[in-house]
Parts: C-alpha cells; sequence; structure tokens
C-alpha cells in the first residue's frame, strides 16, 4: 500500500496526473479518425496537443511491453518498439537515423555510432537523476574502489565534449552519449550436476575434461575476450588490455582458440540466448559463456545451473539510451520526459527483478520490496519466494543470488565488452579460426 | 481504282519496321525495369563498394585493392598450406558436392519413381504435391527442427542406444558437416525432383517402346534413354540446388554449430561488423565463382529446352 501511495505521487509529479492520461485518450480515438492517425493540424490549441510518438530501436531483449505501457500511462507517450538483432544496432544507428529518436546500443557500440554524428549529446542538466547513475558508469568505480576498466568502459564514452561532438571525454562534461539502462557481468554457466566438482578459474572452458561439451559466443569481439580470460587464466600471456589487443596478441589469443576448436573441445558457438539456453538445458554442453538471464531462464526450468563466479573476475556489459542527432523540439523535450521517468525508479525495479543492474539504483530501491531488494542487490539470501515480473518462480526462500552483493560482483570486473582499434583484423582472423 | 486498291493495300500491311519494334520493347519494359533497379543497379553498386576503403563506422569512397587483397591474403605466400579464402571455398564446396549428389541421387529417383511406376497421372499430380507439403513451413524452422532430433539427448540418440547399436551418443549426428549436408538434402530435394519430373514427361512413350522393343532392359533404358534425356532438368535442378548451398550460411550456422565456414558465413561475419566494402569483396568473387558454375552446367545441358 504505502510504496502504491508513493508510487502515484512520484508519478504525477513526472507525468501530469491521470487527468492528463484521460485527455489524452480522448485524443487519440479523434487522431484515429484521421487517416492512419496522421497528426492533425489547425485545431485548437489545447486538442492539438496529439500524442507524442517516440521510435525507439534497439535489440528486442530490452523492449519490455510493460515499460511501454507504464510510460503511455504515466507520460502519455508512447514508445513505438522497433527490434533489430544486435548486429543491426550499429548498422541501422549509422546507416539510417532517420529509423528512430532514441536508440539503446550496447556500451560498446557507441564507439562506432558517435564518430558518425548519428547522435546528440544528452544534456546532464535536463536530466534530474543524472548526479545519482551510479558510479560504475560515471566514475568507473564502486564505493570509491576503481574497477576493471580494459575494454571499452563505460567511463571512457559516457562524456562528449559538447552537444554535437564525434569525439569522447574521460573528464566529466554537461553532455553524455548514453543514459545507461542495464548493465551486467558476464561469467561462465556451468551445470554442476554434470561436472561434479567446483569450477574456480576461466582457464576450465578450455580444459580438455570438457572435450566436445563447451561453447562460446559466436560474437568474434566478444568471444575474443573469452578467450583472453582463459589465456590470462592459463598464465600464458597477461594482456595490457583485453579489449583493445595488439595483432600480435590477436595472433596469440586465436590460436589458443584455434588448437582448442581444431581438438574438438567446442560443441557449438552460439549466437542467441536461446540457443544458450536450450544448450544448456539439453546437457548439449556443460560449460559455456552464458548471460545472466539465460541461466535464470534454465533454473526456472528446474535444471541445475550456475552462473559461476570466478578467480579472475567478470567480463562486464552494458547498454544504454541515447538520442537520435534528429530529435528536436516537443519530440526532444519528451525525449528528456521519458529519460527522467526511466531513472525515477518503476522502470529500474522492474528491470532490477530480472536480473539487471539498474543506472540508479537509489531510485529502484523505492518501487522494489525489502526482501527482493536484499536478494537481487545485497546479496542476501531470499527471505521469501523470488519472482519474476511474469510471475514465475525464480528462486526458493533462502536462494542467494551467484555473485553475490552488486558491490561483489562489479567491483570484480575485469573488463568490458568492446571494440577493438584492430577491429579489421581481428574479423579476418575469426573468419579464419572458424576456416580452421 | 487502282489507287484505292493500292491505298488498302498500304493499310493493310502490317505496321513498319518502327512500330513492330516498339511494341515489344513496350512491353518488355517494366520487367526490364524491375531488374535494372533490383539486379543490376545493386550488384554495380556490390562492385563499386567492392573497391572502397571503410573505417569502423563508414565507407570511405577512395579506390583500393585491399579489400580483394585481403579475402585472398596468404594465398601464394602460405603454400603448399591453404590460405584462408581457399579453406572455405574449399569447405564450401565439399558441401555443395556432398548435398548436390545426394539430393540429384534421391530427387532422381523419386522423379523416375513418380512419372514410370505411377500408372494414373491424377496419382502423379498428387504425390508431386505432396512432396511440397513440408515447403509450407518456413526453412528455418524446418532446419531448426532436425536440431532436436539429432541432438546428444536426441530423438534418433536415444533410439540407437534403446536399441543397443551404440553404447554412448553421438556426438557427430549434430554440429556437424554430416548435420549441415543433412539439413541440405532435407531443403532442396524438391528442387531437384519438380525439374527432372519435368523433363522425364516429355520423354515420349514411343520411345520408351522402342527401347524395349530393341531389347535393352530397364537399367539399360535408363542409362541409355532416360538419362540423357532429363540431362536438361538435372542441369536446371542442379543450379537451384549449387547456387543455393554455395550463398547459404543460415543453414550451415545453425547446423554447423556455428564451426564450419561457408563463404556466405564469411561475408554475414563481415556485414555484421559492417565491413561493407570487404563483403561487397568477397561477394564479387562468389559470384564469379557462381557464374562459371552455371556457365558450366549451361554448356553441359541445353536449358533452354525447358523453359
Amino acid at each position: 500500500m504505502e510504496a502504491a501511495r508513493r508510487k502515484r505521487k512520484v508519478l504525477e509529479k513526472i507525468g501530469n496526473g491521470l487527468t492528463r492520461r484521460a485527455f489524452l485518450k480522448g485524443i487519440g480515438s479523434l487522431t484515429g479518425l484521421a487517416a492512419g492517425g496522421a497528426p492533425i493540424r489547425g485545431f485548437p490549441a489545447v486538442v492539438s496537443r496529439e500524442l507524442i510518438v517516440l521510435r525507439y530501436a534497439s535489440t528486442a531483449v530490452t523492449q519490455h511491453r510493460r515499460i511501454a505501457d507504464q510510460v503511455e500511462e504515466d507520460l502519455g507517450i508512447r514508445l513505438q518498439y522497433i527490434p533489430l538483432t544486435s548486429d543491426d544496432v550499429v548498422k541501422t544507428a549509422v546507416t539510417q537515423p532517420n529509423r528512430f529518436d532514441i536508440l539503446e546500443p550496447e556500451i560498446w557500440m557507441v564507439r562506432k555510432i558517435v564518430p558518425s554524428g548519428n547522435l546528440q549529446g544528452m544534456d546532464a542538466r535536463r536530466i534530474r537523476e543524472a548526479d545519482n547513475v551510479t558510479p560504475v558508469f560515471t566514475r568507473g568505480e564502486i564505493n570509491g574502489k576503481k574497477i576493471g576498466d580494459q575494454g571499452t568502459a563505460p567511463v571512457k564514452v559516457i562524456y562528449l565534449a559538447d552537444k554535437s561532438s564525434k569525439t569522447f571525454t574521460r573528464t566529466p562534461t554537461r553532455w553524455m552519449s548514453l543514459i545507461p539502462s542495464v548493465f551486467n557481468a558476464d561469467t561462465l554457466g556451468i551445470r554442476p550436476d554434470l561436472i561434479g566438482r567446483p569450477i574456480r578459474h576461466w582457464r576450465e572452458l578450455l580444459n580438455p575434461e570438457f572435450r566436445g561439451r563447451a561453447a562460446i559466443l559466436n560474437i568474434p569481439s566478444i568471444g575474443i575476450m573469452d578467450a583472453a580470460m582463459v589465456v590470462e587464466s592459463m598464465g600464458s600471456h597477461t594482456y595490457a588490455d583485453k579489449g583493445n589487443m595488439t595483432r600480435a596478441e590477436i595472433d596469440l589469443t586465436m590460436r589458443v582458440l584455434t588448437e582448442a576448436k581444431k581438438a574438438g573441445q567446442f560443441r557449438v558457438f552460439w549466437k542467441e540466448f536461446n540457443e544458450s539456453v536450450n544448450l544448456m538445458a539439453s546437457g548439449e554442453v556443460v560449460i559455456q559463456s552464458m548471460w545472466s538471464p539465460a541461466v535464470t531462464k534454465v533454473r526456472s526450468m528446474g535444471i541445475p545451473c550456475i552462473y559461476q563466479p570466478l578467480k579472475e573476475g567478470y567480463r562486464a556489459w552494458g547498454s544504454g539510451i541515447s538520442f537520435s542527432s534528429a530529435l528536436s523540439g516537443r519530440k526532444l523535450d519528451a525525449a528528456y520526459d521519458f529519460i527522467n521517468w526511466y531513472l525515477s525508479g518503476w522502470a529500474g525495479a522492474f528491470l532490477g527483478r530480472q536480473g539487471y543492474y539498474p543506472a540508479v539504483p537509489t531510485t529502484a530501491r523505492k518501487y522494489m520490496d525489502a526482501y527482493e531488494w536484499d536478494y537481487w542487490m545485497a546479496g542476501k539470501p531470499a527471505a521469501r519466494d523470488i519472482h519474476a515480473p511474469d510471475g514465475t518462480i525464480l528462486e526458493k526462500t533462502g536462494a542467494v543470488r551467484d555473485g553475490g552483493s552488486f558491490e561483489e560482483r562489479m567491483g570484480a570486473t575485469a573488463c568490458w565488452n568492446a571494440v577493438m582499434d584492430e577491429n579489421r583484423y581481428l574479423v579476418r582472423k575469426w573468419n579464419e579460426f572458424i576456416a580452421a | 481504282m487502282e489507287r484505292i486498291h493500292r491505298r488498302i493495300a498500304v493499310s493493310q500491311r502490317a505496321p513498319g519496321p518502327r512500330g513492330r519494334n516498339i511494341v515489344p520493347y513496350i512491353l518488355v519494359a517494366p520487367l526490364a525495369a524491375v531488374f535494372l533497379l533490383f539486379l543490376v543497379a545493386p550488384l554495380v553498386l556490390t562492385v563499386v563498394v567492392s573497391f572502397w576503403d571503410y573505417s569502423e563506422y563508414e565507407l570511405i569512397p577512395r579506390f583500393t585493392l585491399q579489400n580483394y587483397r585481403d579475402v585472398f591474403s596468404g594465398c601464394l605466400a602460405q603454400l603448399p598450406d591453404l590460405c584462408v579464402a581457399f579453406k572455405v571455398y574449399w569447405s564450401t564446396l565439399k558441401l555443395c558436392l556432398a548435398a548436390w549428389s545426394l539430393t540429384l541421387l534421391i530427387g532422381f529417383g523419386v522423379a523416375y519413381f513418380l512419372r514410370f511406376h505411377v500408372r494414373s497421372a491424377v496419382a502423379q499430380v498428387v504425390l508431386l504435391l505432396l512432396c511440397t507439403i513440408p515447403f509450407w513451413t518456413s526453412n528455418v524452422i524446418r532446419t531448426m527442427s532436425l536440431v532436436p532430433l539429432l541432438g546428444r539427448n536426441g530423438l534418433l540418440n536415444e533410439g540407437l542406444l534403446g536399441l543397443g547399436l551404440v553404447r554412448q551418443p553421438q556426438d557427430w549426428l549434430l554440429f556437424s558437416g554430416f548435420s549441415v549436408v543433412t539439413a541440405f538434402v532435407h531443403l532442396y530435394t524438391l528442387y531437384m525432383i519438380v525439374p527432372i519430373y519435368n523433363s522425364m514427361k516429355r520423354i515420349e512413350q514411343g520411345i520408351l517402346e522402342a527401347s524395349h522393343d530393341a531389347g535393352a532392359g530397364e537399367w539399360q533404358t535408363l542409362i541409355g534413354v532416360v538419362i540423357p534425356l532429363c540431362r536438361s532438368g538435372i542441369a536446371i535442378g542442379s543450379i537451384f540446388v549449387l547456387t543455393a548451398v554455395m550463398g547459404d550460411f543460415v543453414t550451415v550456422g545453425m547446423m554447423g554449430g556455428q564451426q564450419i565456414s561457408s563463404i556466405g558465413k564469411v561475408i554475414e561475419v563481415e556485414m555484421s561488423y559492417l565491413h561493407l566494402p570487404a563483403a561487397a569483396a568477397n561477394s564479387v568473387v562468389l559470384l564469379g565463382t557462381v557464374l562459371l558454375l552455371v556457365l558450366g552446367l549451361a554448356r553441359a545441358a541445353d536449358v533452354r529446352k525447358e523453359l
């Protein structure tokens, strides 16, 4: 009850409350009468405020119906999702900037997109919670402790020199390239029942014990970083930056991978979330690079699966929301309204319940029940059964989240998903690896 | 009188050379425009872009041969080891050969049965239509549905284990060359059946009877009469299957566990990183290879006879 009342209060502050909602509904039906809902102009000022539509391009994974519904209810803004594959996000952002108003790329992608000039800097002064965005993004630290910044760490790309800058700056400025939406730290997923012994190091991925039962991601830039974690774990090389290797380092890493491939180590290279779930659930694979929600999904099928914390740390990743450079006027205002809503807690809590970390933990906390916060963020045993937003039981009472608390987990970040300077060379080497 | 006659003769004459030429051009124009716009123009663009430079986020319209150099990098230096391009083409060709020979064998067999062993013409058509039923669902779904069949804990392995034929699940059944070829055969056999059946349909009964009267058995008739007469159908089916397999990356990816390389897959990886000029260069080389293949097949049989 308390939470609900608080929620309503916040919502009234953000949008103009329910009256506006009802009002917009009326207009909605009116505009619907005009051919295909085309904007009607020349109406009296009061009525002419048509529903604002923001085209939101990202991968389907981050496009939640419930967020769109909530935004429409609270703000009277309609999010029109444009689902893209991960590859197409960059492609669309660079080659078809007129297709979207808002883009939710992965952090490493902005390194490719910002130089194209198709994104505009987001004004931190218009974003209420800008100062409360987790320091993981703004300063590259947690509780004052620096975390790994190899690869495309958010702190390297979050600030722009000015509004239409095509380059990044490491000193905080008023202009941000993106506002974090979700982030997390990746590690290996394992089937403890089929392995039967503790797994503590990345090098286990290439352990001949698991020949034909291991898998990695079929995304060159990420696959090679997992391989680099393995190489470091074997002690054969220490990289200056696993997310930005020299040609010699790429050669070395691909050689290790190629030998493993030739020896039949890998059952498969997976490319899709659901593929990784099926591989693990069917026992086709017992150890593989995996994403957190995929592990959750396997577990919710009643199959034991652990997102195993490893000694060498995690490969972190994140996504953010950014604005098209074409966005202006009322649509831009609406986009800022949306960002302010997004960071005000409801969305953070909604995403937090799926295992992602929210951009502004302090506001998300207000929308989570204490036991939920304790389980997802504080690393404490679940005081009650933990439910997913759709109501399915994810964990039973007493369960503890893999990797512990937010601080423990993100604090153990070794590197971030990245795009390398030598990317052209890497792609060629990857094709060579597949052909080997 | 004579003048009038002449006038009639003039007016009744077929349209002059100019008029005769324009009409067919007009008739063909819409299709030609479609081809120009959607086939020729993109192809020209692809060729042009393949000579451009690029960075991570843009195409740089500056003439370079680097993309082609990258495609064939190390092909001379690494001999006798194969360079990437040759390895990839070799792997693709192997898949092609396996898929082609199996689809041909099965396709020819089915067509032969339909044409010569099913008596009623109605039954032939009905059975041929039955062959198309799997095509009512998408390629991707039909490919994916092979995974639970061939997997380590799949139907086939469980069956083999249950019968005591093997002691351990057989890993080579899935994510292997075997599974890729299986999927291709499943997907493309119909493309062989239809054109071959079509050419068999045109073989006159009299020819077969003559062969029989001359003392040839079914085998001899098959080899000496039916196969030569089906050459164009076989060529058309082969073109369908070979071009489909040469450019494939979805089936190879899904059934090969992304571990088997094909030229289509190389292009896909490059596309996904927006390395479009590199992908364009590879596409041009692939196009050249496929054209050579088709030309070869067209020389082996008069394809036009079928059209």
